[in-house]
């Protein structure tokens, strides 16, 4: 009888305790107009809020009764492939249900389609409490997201054509990659071409690792345009499954996420439908809706940071060894709280990245209706930049710590971890390709990095700095103040470095790529840091422990980048190419 | 086709993981100790309700309960899972019934509220009492077929449904003509979720006994809203509002008188030690079958 939300405090506090949360409900529910043609529509901020929970709440209620007690029997049975369908795990057939009757689907839509207009931290919300269940399901569940591009993006006929399918359980996925384009999109070669005869579009070629590739509705990233070779030829098509055409030639063997099918595809004369304009494909519709995905990665990824630790916690509360609990061991109830700690850091991250990916939304889609007054505008761009600045933090951050959590989940389990038997195998397997899909930490660091050195996260550590905090909390600011330096020294050095580089005819990025994990981890480090704060000095109950448990590994983090960032300006960087 | 559907719950105590605060020293139900929930093969009953209404749009599917005003919880519950509305009944002269008077209630409210009720549908029995009789004694009351540990409506059709009964060593198919009683199995479909829409609108409902002493629907908060919805005011009725026989409810209707009651303390107090001969699994087989623990 366990609820995924309710059970967890930290996520209730997440979800209201910042003064953007009311600006957010006020955006998207633009002036509560939907109140009186919608029986399920708030009667203000207040009401959304309340509302919001409760839906949570069903969702917290339909994982821990439904979807985590399925994991298992999932993880163990995978989904087939039968004459070129996905067939799922017989339970992911029951979780798909229950979602689908509990209405969590198209869960950011508007009302108009069959959605519930829900902000996109309280989907984030929802995607965590899932995946702490069984993020393999997670997977196939939160690809509702892919719904988004299609809304900003497709014309009004798509969109009443698919949304509502989608508001009523319909899954999607994106078909991106193929053999020879992984990280790299640009090389995508599965071909579309434009069907005189029948007025339509047609794609011919394969696919590899689709998540989901035999869903209702895809969104297919193909070469329109004969002849090219890069990212600027590439459209992006929606194709639909009632239409025919695609099939499924296998399904990958994983290392973890068993639930979620991992597909290759064949495409033969597969009618579709082109999604906004040609050629604009790669280069403006998946980047947004790798935005979107990276953010739920986020999501997945604290989901299994949650998983990890109630089940370290459980574990190390049950075993007794010399006579008592592991758990009053230092060395294992240290392992345990610096799991709390970074899931409790990784978790403001995410949700202050949401709350960013918010604000800019709801104002873009207000745009779609009227002009923005200059103040809005200006409010777009600033929540626009932060939360492409904030995205590759987020998922890089948690997806690592995701890792590391399941790895010392299994730790504190000792021999017992080892075996298949316990759950913290599933999460440990599971989270490893948090730190992959959608973009690896390496190009987390490559996104993130221009804002390091055009001094964007500087400046936001700066403004935290500069908030007034209780008495007994000054000993952190002087700590974080410090953090802080290193971190603007570190990236002052690299830049000298640079400088140095390109005085003596040598390549001046060589040494920027290579310190860029390093400031990219320090920013985020001192980021989540100062965001623990806020949250402990508004309520220590709850995060008093994990901030100073925190700050302590992110200090020893930020020293280590430091000396790193140092090492690596100063000394032969030659050291480090083994070709 | 579209039916009127009656779906019987009850609001109880979670009896499932009792602490040992469950009982009081007087050897009765601490209702302040145990959460209280839906009846769970209530819960199962009404999904055989919503799917009736699933496959037959236009049903109308409405829940009753007896209780006092937080039972109000229940109708909300059934609300946001897919039931149209309900009944509370509620009155100090229900109070203290047994399942005789709770049938007699039960049934003058459904020949109030739904005169031409198509199927009265109820859990096989509550986790307090484990009766089992309030189903069967309703629709004898009202004069109705009934068929008990249903697990799964077959079809409905032609004035006719039938239904799939749980019994002993195997399932019975059996058919019966409409209006009757069903009881369901809790082996049968688990309830489905409560819907977020659902919830949404319903999550203000609330029946005249839940607002605060002393206050109306126009002292709560989104006052307005109450006026405009009538399905946020929850319907309660009275003894009066179904012209109850006052003698036949509550504790005067209640031929049950509970003499006493007596904890049970399991403990072991003998241990016996036994290997994996032949010779000692039939002795122990035949020991237990002796004292009817199998068998």
């Amino acid at each position: 009888m366990s609820n995924y939300y309710t059970d967890i405090p930290e996520i209730k506090f997440e979800l209201e305790n910042s003064p953007l949360m009311q600006r957010i409900v006020e955006l998207k529910e633009r002036n509560f107009a939907d109140k009186d043609q919608y029986d399920e529509a708030p009667q203000d901020v207040a009401d959304a809020m309340d509302s919001y929970d409760k839906v949570l709440d069903v969702v917290g209620d339909i994982v821990g009764n439904i979807v985590a007690p399925n994991a298992e029997a999932v993880d163990a049975e995978g989904p087939h492939c039968e004459n070129g369908r996905v067939r799922y795990a017989e339970k992911t057939y029951e979780n798909l249900d229950a979602m689908r009757q509990a209405g969590l689907n198209g869960m950011t839509m508007p009302r108009r389609y069959g959605g519930l207009n829900l902000p996109v931290t309280v989907y984030t919300a929802a995607n965590e409490i899932v995946s702490a269940g069984d993020a393999g399901f997670e997977n196939i569940w939160s690809l509702q997201d892919c719904i988004e591009t299609l809304y900003c993006f497709g014309n009004e006929e798509q969109r009443q054509k698919y949304i509502p399918r989608v508001c009523a359980g319909e899954t999607m996925s994106m078909d991106l990659t193929e053999p020879d384009a992984g990280s790299d999109l640009q090389s995508v070669m599965l071909k579309a071409t434009y069907d005189e005869e029948n007025q339509c579009w047609r794609l011919n070629g394969s696919k590899r690792f689709i998540t989901n590739g035999d869903s209702d509705i895809h969104l297919v990233l193909a070469r329109s345009e004969a002849g090219t070779r890069d990212g600027r030829g590439l459209s992006m098509f929606i194709y639909d499954k009632r239409d025919g055409g695609v099939n499924v030639r296998r399904i990958e063997n994983k290392l973890g996420i068993h639930g979620s099918p991992t597909c290759e595809l064949v495409y033969k004369n597969a009618k579709c439908e082109l999604c906004g304009d040609r050629k604009l494909g790669l280069i403006k519709y998946v980047m947004s809706l790798m935005n979107g995905a990276r953010l739920g990665i986020a999501a997945q990824s604290v989901g299994l940071s949650q998983a990890a630790y109630n089940e370290a916690l459980a574990y190390a509360r049950d075993r007794k060894q010399f006579g008592k609990a592991i758990i009053e061991f230092p060395a294992v109830a240290e392992m345990i709280s610096n799991i709390k700690a970074r899931l409790d850091a990784g978790r403001a991250l995410l949700y202050q990245t949401a709350r960013y990916v918010d604000i800019y939304k709801a104002l873009e889609d207000i745009a779609r209706d009227r002009k923005l007054e200059p103040e809005e505008r200006q409010e777009l761009k600033k929540y626009s930049r932060l939360a492409d600045a904030f995205t590759p933090l987020a998922k890089g951050m948690n997806s690592e710590y995701a890792n590391q959590n399941g790895y010392d989940c299994i730790q504190v389990h000792g021999g017992s971890g080892f075996m298949l038997e316990y759950a913290c195998q599933r999460i440990y397997r599971d989270a490893r390709i948090t730190s992959i899909y959608e973009g690896t930490t390496q190009l987390q660091t490559v996104a993130a990095i221009r804002y390091v050195t055009t001094g964007l996260y500087s400046q936001v550590i700066e403004e935290m700095l500069a908030q007034e905090v209780p008495a007994e909390c000054q000993t952190y600011v002087a700590r974080l103040r410090a953090m802080a330096d290193k971190f603007n020294a570190a990236i002052a050095q690299v830049k000298e470095a640079q400088e140095r580089a390109e005085a003596a005819g040598e390549d001046k990025n060589v040494v920027h790529d290579l310190c860029a994990r390093h400031l990219y981890e320090m920013a985020a480090d001192v980021i989540m840091s100062l965001l623990l704060l806020q949250n402990a000095v508004s309520c220590p109950e709850l995060f008093a422990k994990s901030l100073q448990v925190y700050v302590n590994l992110a200090e020893a983090e930020v020293e280590k980048h430091a000396s790193l960032v140092c090492r690596m300006t100063s000394e032969s960087i030659d050291n480090y190419r083994q070709a | 086709m579209s039916l009127k559907i009656v779906v019987l719950a009850k609001q109880v105590p979670d009896t499932r993981n009792v602490g040992p605060d469950a009982m009081t020293p007087e050897g009765t139900v601490n209702r302040s100790a145990l959460p209280a929930i839906f009846n769970p093969e209530d819960l199962n009953a009404l999904e055989q309700a919503l799917r009736l209404k699933d496959q037959f749009p236009g049903t109308t599917v409405q829940i009753l309960t007896m209780g006092p005003g937080r039972a109000a919880e229940v109708i909300r519950e059934a609300m946001y899972r897919g039931a149209d509305g309900g009944y509370l009944l509620t009155d100090r002269a229900f109070a203290g019934a047994d399942t005789l008077a709770t049938s007699y209630a039960l049934a003058t409210a459904i020949k109030h509220v739904c005169p031409n009720v198509d199927l009265i549908i109820g859990g096989r029995q509550a986790i307090d009492g484990d009766t089992a009789q309030v189903g069967p004694q309703v629709a004898e009351k009202l004069g109705l077929n009934q068929i008990t540990y249903t697990e799964e409506i077959l079809s409905l059709k032609d004035g006719k449904i039938t239904v799939t009964r749980h019994i002993d060593g195997g399932v019975e198919t059996v058919e019966s003509p409409l209006p009757c009683v069903l009881t369901v199995n809790g082996s049968a479909a688990p309830c489905r979720p409560r819907n977020v829409k659902r919830v949404m609108k319903f999550k203000r409902a609330l029946a005249p006994l839940e607002l605060p002493q002393g206050q109306t629907y126009e002292d709560m908060p989104y006052a307005d809203q109450y006026g405009k919805k009538q399905y946020l005011r929850i319907q309660q009725l009275t003894t009066a509002d179904v012209n109850a026989d006052l003698q036949q409810c509550g504790l005067a209707g209640s031929p049950t008188k509970v003499k006493a009651v007596e904890n049970i303390v399991f403990k072991a107090k003998e241990s016996k030690q036994l290997t994996g001969s032949d010779e000692d699994i039939n002795g122990l087989v035949k020991e237990l079958l002796a004292s009817h623990t199998i068998g």
